[in-house]
């Protein structure tokens, strides 16, 4: 079965506005984590929509470069996350306001 | 023995240093000591020049002992100089030796006062100023004691500066006198430019070969100098200053204020007659403006009740005298007024002081009378010094020289002689009115003696008072010409002498003036006056005829106001201004920075939206 | 190979004196003296030198650019050279007393600004001078931050900003007239002597001059680019209030008259009339605002201003004899405002205020502290006799014969001099006592001090020939009137 690239493009579209609107809507930080990972998704899904527009490999192997790319930026996040934890003994992403500036 | 001409200034200079650096250390008598004896020692110097130049004047009546080259430029040169010729010569004399009793007389009278040591070191300063002022060889070595002067009078005006309105007369001397030296300088840049050098004998060769009489610069250059002039010598439109500084101490004022600073503006025009003779214009102006200061100062003469006011308003119209006989071109009868004026002026505030100091520095004659037998040695002084001032015939130095002076005058304009006789009349009324309030009537109590400092001086300038005059009489009088001879080689010869009428005329009116005053005195007029409360007009003499609230009104409130807009610097304000933005700004901005990852995050998508929108429709 | 030792002794100096405060508290002091000693026993001899330049020193610095490391003295950079030697040593025998924090870094930075200006007056090399320049600034901007009165951050601050724009400008300016060379003969240098003679034409070049010439009078501090100059001398220690007025203004001058007018003498030309009339209006803006000051040195550094417009002038009338005097006033003004500002840092340090209201009737508490004061304030005022006035006056005649309007104002700018010279008299020495104190006069040190000021003004006022000579050749050098 033939399929054409606008649908997997479209997918990624509405996958990264899903992840978009949790990523603003959502304050636990561990679904803010998640939706980053649903954008990540999403632009890896735009690469392989592409790669099969033009026909070339390219595509994928960017692919699998934001699939590592995803895989340590969640590792450093949730270590991040975890020391926010023990930090400030919540989840809680607004609160968690410490680069403001102060006064 | 001319060479030694550099001691004459540096003496005194020398004296001021020595007290300006050892000051506070040194007890009073030594200070005065140092003070006196160096003026003592110039005069001396002096005295022996001028004897060795009469022995045998050198070649050419003129003798210069050029110093150090001061400047030397390209286009601009000024040599540092000392110049005798007889014009200086009688200056110097006049200085020294008018300044060396007034030294005497000031240990004795600034006794005990604080800074005893300052003030010799400002006189000391003062004369050194003076005399470097009449030796100039340079306009611009001139200038230079020019403005020393000035500053020596700012300081001794102010000398008791606790009073906050001695600070304000002493401001006042200096910053009208200020205004009148731009003027000058500007004159002198003018001379400096067209010449390349300030040198007063170059200048005068090169204006009269460069300029023909009646055109524009020379009338231009000599208004400008002459400006100058009637700022330092106290003459309207000026002359506002010197009431006011009679808020120094009293030998102060005689020294500078009566016999030697205030004449500076007419030895400058005598030293530079030949340019003014270029601008006949400006001689027409120079008689003009010199009748107006003797009118006016004998008017504000006869209302006050400050003895050194009046005396201060006598010197403004004796030298207001002066500048009359420069208007005519009278060059030697001006100088010759000017050593009698320096010599019964300067006896007329010394014995002043000498009364004043016995009761406590009062100054108002109206709470004086009858001193004539409680201070006989002041009294007889004093009254010296006004027969000279009056004019009264024969008696003293004063009636020489004015007679000689107003003789020129008939000769060259009656109308302006009528003026003079005018004003010889009033200061016959105002100084006899003075003598009659303070030496008799009802006697107020006094204590004490003079000593040998006061008594000193007051009697060698009284016998000087008395003889000067006898160097230059009218013909009815023997006619000597003993000092317009020596003034003849710089000057030119002798004026002609007045007929016998205009003589006559000119001898009756002092007599009648005093004759008025006697007459107002024994009928008690004098004292109502004093002590009624003035009336208007009396208030507008009294305040030298609005001369002060004119100026006031147009260039002092002006300066003030914009001294009060500006004081906080607009140019600045408007710095503030892009300053103040910068700062809202950055409120405004700080607001966003509020560690909202979320905030955040959705700022970046618009971001990048704008951005790839940006891209594609472009 | 010795000017190298004119820039290297201080710089060092500077390095040592930073650690050294740990051994002992004076001993930054005496080694910033010496320093500065040993520099001015290297500069005095070199006057003797026979030729021109007095001495010059050129090796490679990045070639690629056409920039190298090159200094040269003539008579007018030794004249500013000592002025910045002499000067920087009382500043240091100024704060002798004084109880400063961090001593070390505060002399290090007063040494590493000295060495950027003596710099500045050597370099002959575009982009060197910019680097100089740089040197000089920032660590004053230090000097002011740390050690300043109460509004010290402002005063930084604007310092910094003003310094900086008009570092950048001159930057600017450089680089484009650099390029613009290049453009024209293939070239690329920053050698003055290369630059001297090919003035880039058209609005480029107009614009170009203009950079360096708005840099140059925010540096001299000229209505209407002096607003930093008013807090910042007020606000900095005394040490830095000295170099400020009495050094660091004087490169704006020397800026103008090494750089602006040679090199650009037909642009220079046609902004002249522009340049004259911000003259006469920095005169009178700054003399009518030091009348109304309250603060003491605030006071003094308006009349800065007032004393900068002369200059403006004597440099924009572009003839010798103007510019004699302008070389001449910097040296006079340096000598008498340098100890204005020595005298009002003593009185802060004995009143602990600055404010004239509370002072007044000095002279019977302080004598000699106030006879000096009135001596340099008559000196500032241009009392003919001392050194201000000779070089007040070779301006006005210089600048009379080229433009006599401009002249008779700047002329009639000396009254105001008087009211603000004689108000500051008045409020702070003479006039009645308002407040009982019981304050120490002038030691010997301060004595000593003020003596050599006043035996220094005095003996440029009346005996200026031998300063006159050393400047002659470099004045002569820069041409006449276009």
């Amino acid at each position: 079965m033939i399929v054409s690239w606008q649908a997997p493009a479209s997918l990624a579209l509405i996958l990264f506005l899903l992840g978009l609107a949790a990523l603003l809507a959502r304050r636990n930080l561990v679904f803010v984590l998640m939706s980053v990972e649903i954008m990540l998704n999403a632009a890896g899904l735009l690469f392989i929509a592409a790669g099969m527009r033009w026909g070339t490999p390219d595509g994928q192997i960017m692919f699998i470069a934001v699939l590592n790319l995803a895989g340590a930026e969640l590792a450093v996040g949730l270590i991040l996350l975890l020391r926010l934890r023990g930090r400030l003994t919540t989840l809680d992403g607004d609160a968690a306001v410490l680069l403001r500036d102060s006064s | 023995m001319m060479r030694d001409i550099w001691l004459v200034p540096a003496l005194p200079l020398a004296g001021a240093v020595l007290l300006g650096l050892l000051g506070g250390k040194i007890p009073a008598r030594l200070a005065a000591v140092i003070g006196a004896s160096s003026v003592g020692l110039a005069a001396a110097l002096a005295i022996r020049i001028a004897l060795l130049w009469f022995a045998a004047p050198p070649p050419g009546d003129a003798f210069l002992l050029p110093l150090w080259t001061w400047i030397t430029l390209p286009k601009f040169s000024a040599v540092v100089g000392l110049l005798i010729d007889p014009v200086s010569l009688v200056l110097i004399l006049v200085i020294s030796v008018i300044g060396f009793f007034i030294h005497l007389f000031s240990a004795e009278y600034m006794e005990g006062e604080n800074g005893y040591a300052r003030y010799f070191a400002y006189l000391n300063l003062f004369v050194a100023s003076m005399l470097l002022l009449v030796l100039a060889n340079d306009l611009l070595v001139m200038f230079v004691g020019w403005e020393g002067v000035g500053v020596c009078s700012y300081l001794l005006v102010g000398f008791w500066f606790e009073e906050e309105n001695n600070g304000e007369a002493a401001q006042k001397s200096f910053i009208v006198t200020r205004v009148a030296d731009i003027a000058m300088l500007i004159g002198i840049l003018i001379l400096a430019l067209r010449f390349g050098t300030l040198d007063i004998s170059t200048v005068l060769h090169g204006a009269v070969s460069a300029w023909p009489p009646g055109s524009f610069w020379p009338a231009v250059v000599a208004g400008l100098l002459l400006v100058g002039g009637l700022g330092k010598s106290a003459q309207v439109p000026l002359q506002t200053w010197l009431p006011d500084a009679m808020a120094g101490p009293t030998p102060v004022s005689a020294l500078i204020h009566a016999a030697t600073m205030v004449t500076a503006g007419v030895y400058l025009v005598v030293r530079l007659h030949v340019l003014f003779l270029l601008a006949p214009a400006v001689l027409h102006g120079i008689a003009l403006g010199a009748a107006l200061t003797v009118l006016l100062a004998a008017c504000a003469g006869l209302v006050q009740s400050d003895i050194k006011r009046v005396l201060a308003y006598s010197t403004m119209g004796q030298i207001g005298y002066m500048f009359l006989g420069l208007g005519v071109g009278a060059w030697g009868a001006a100088m010759f007024h000017l050593a009698s004026h320096a010599i019964f002026k300067a006896l007329l505030f010394l014995s002043s002081g000498a009364v004043s100091m016995r009761l406590h520095h009062e100054q108002n004659i109206f709470a004086m009378g009858g001193l004539r037998t409680k201070l006989p040695l002041a009294f007889a002084a004093f009254l010296v010094g006004a027969l000279c001032l009056a004019a009264v015939p024969v008696v003293g130095c004063g009636f020489f020289s004015k007679e000689f002076l107003l003789g020129a005058v008939w000769a060259q304009n009656p109308l302006l002689w009528g003026v003079g006789i005018l004003g010889a009349f009033l200061t016959g009324v105002y100084i006899f009115r003075a003598v009659f309030t303070v030496f008799f009537g009802a006697s107020v109590d006094v204590s004490g003696a003079y000593g040998v400092r006061v008594i000193l001086p007051l009697t060698v300038l009284a016998l000087a008072a008395l003889g000067f005059g006898w160097l230059q009489t009218p013909d009815f009088l023997g006619g000597a010409n003993i000092f317009s001879n020596v003034l003849a080689p710089a000057l030119g010869g002798a004026a002609t002498d007045a007929s016998w009428p205009v003589a006559l005329i000119g001898m009756a009116a002092p007599l009648a003036g005093i004759g008025l005053a006697y007459a107002l005195h024994q009928n008690g007029f004098w004292r109502r006056q004093g002590a009624a409360s003035p009336g208007l007009f009396v208030r507008f003499l009294q305040g030298g005829m609005g001369f002060d609230a004119l100026y006031r009104a147009i260039f002092v409130k002006p300066f003030l106001w914009t001294v009060r807009v500006l004081k906080d610097d607009p140019v600045d304000q408007v710095f503030q201004l892009l300053q103040r933005a910068a700062v809202g700004l950055h409120k405004r901005l700080r607001e966003e920075q509020n560690g909202k990852l979320r905030r955040y995050a959705g700022w970046m998508m618009a971001g990048s939206l704008a951005t790839i929108l940006a891209v594609v429709f472009s | 190979m010795s000017l190298c030792l004119l820039l290297a002794i201080p710089l060092l100096g500077g390095c040592l004196a930073w650690p050294a405060d740990r051994l002992h508290p004076h001993l930054p002091r005496i080694i910033s003296l010496l320093a500065l000693a040993a520099t001015l026993a290297v500069a005095l001899p070199m006057l003797h030198g026979t030729s021109f330049w007095l001495a010059d020193f050129s090796v490679p610095w990045i070639p690629a650019f056409g920039m190298s490391f090159h200094l040269g003295l003539d008579g007018m950079s030794w004249l500013l050279t000592v002025l910045t030697i002499v000067l920087g040593m009382f500043s240091i025998v100024v704060s002798w007393r004084e109880n400063v924090e961090k001593i070390g870094f505060f002399h290090a930075n007063l040494m590493w600004s000295l060495a950027g200006t003596i710099g500045v007056f050597l370099a002959l090399d575009l982009f060197l001078f910019f680097y100089f320049w740089e040197l000089m600034l920032v660590p004053m901007v230090f000097i002011i931050a740390i050690w300043g009165h109460e509004d010290r951050r402002i005063a930084a601050i604007k310092f910094f900003l003003f310094t900086q724009g008009s570092g950048l400008l001159i930057l600017i300016g450089i680089l484009g007239l650099a390029f613009l060379h290049q453009r024209a003969t293939g070239v690329l240098t920053f050698g003055y002597f290369a630059l001297l003679g090919h003035e880039p034409g058209g609005a480029a070049g107009f614009l170009i001059m203009l950079g360096l010439f708005i840099a140059f009078v925010v540096k001299l501090a000229a209505f209407p680019a002096h607003v930093w100059l008013p807090v910042t001398h007020t606000q900095a220690p005394t040490a830095g209030s000295v170099i400020l007025a009495s050094i660091l203004l004087k490169t704006g001058a020397y800026g103008l008259l090494r750089f602006v007018v040679p090199l650009f003498p037909t642009a220079s030309h046609t902004l002249a009339p522009i340049a004259l009339w911000l003259g006469v209006a920095s005169i009178f803006y700054g003399a009518v605002l030091a009348y109304g000051q309250n603060d003491f040195k605030r006071l003094i550094a308006y009349t800065s201003i007032s004393h900068m417009g002369f200059v403006l002038i004597g440099v924009f009338v572009c003839n010798a004899l103007a510019w004699q005097g302008v070389v001449f006033l910097l040296i006079a003004h340096g000598v008498s405002t340098g100890a204005l500002f020595i005298i009002v840092g003593a009185l802060q340090q004995r009143l602990h205020t600055r404010e004239l209201s509370r002072m007044g009737g000095l002279w019977g508490d302080l004598p000699k502290l106030s006879s000096f004061g009135a001596f340099f304030v008559l000196a500032a005022m241009g009392l003919p006799g001392l050194g201000n006035f000779v070089g007040e006056f070779l301006i006005l005649r210089g600048a009379y014969g080229a433009a006599p309007l401009i002249t008779i104002l700047a002329a009639i700018g000396l009254v105001p001099a008087a009211l603000y010279s004689l108000i500051a008299i008045q409020r702070a020495f003479h006039g009645p006592v308002r407040e009982a104190r019981a304050i120490a006069d002038f030691g010997w040190r301060e004595n000593a001090m003020m003596l050599a000021l006043a035996a220094a003004i005095i003996w440029l006022g009346v005996y200026p020939q031998p300063v006159l000579d050393v400047a002659a050749p470099s004045i002569s050098a820069m041409g006449v009137t276009p």
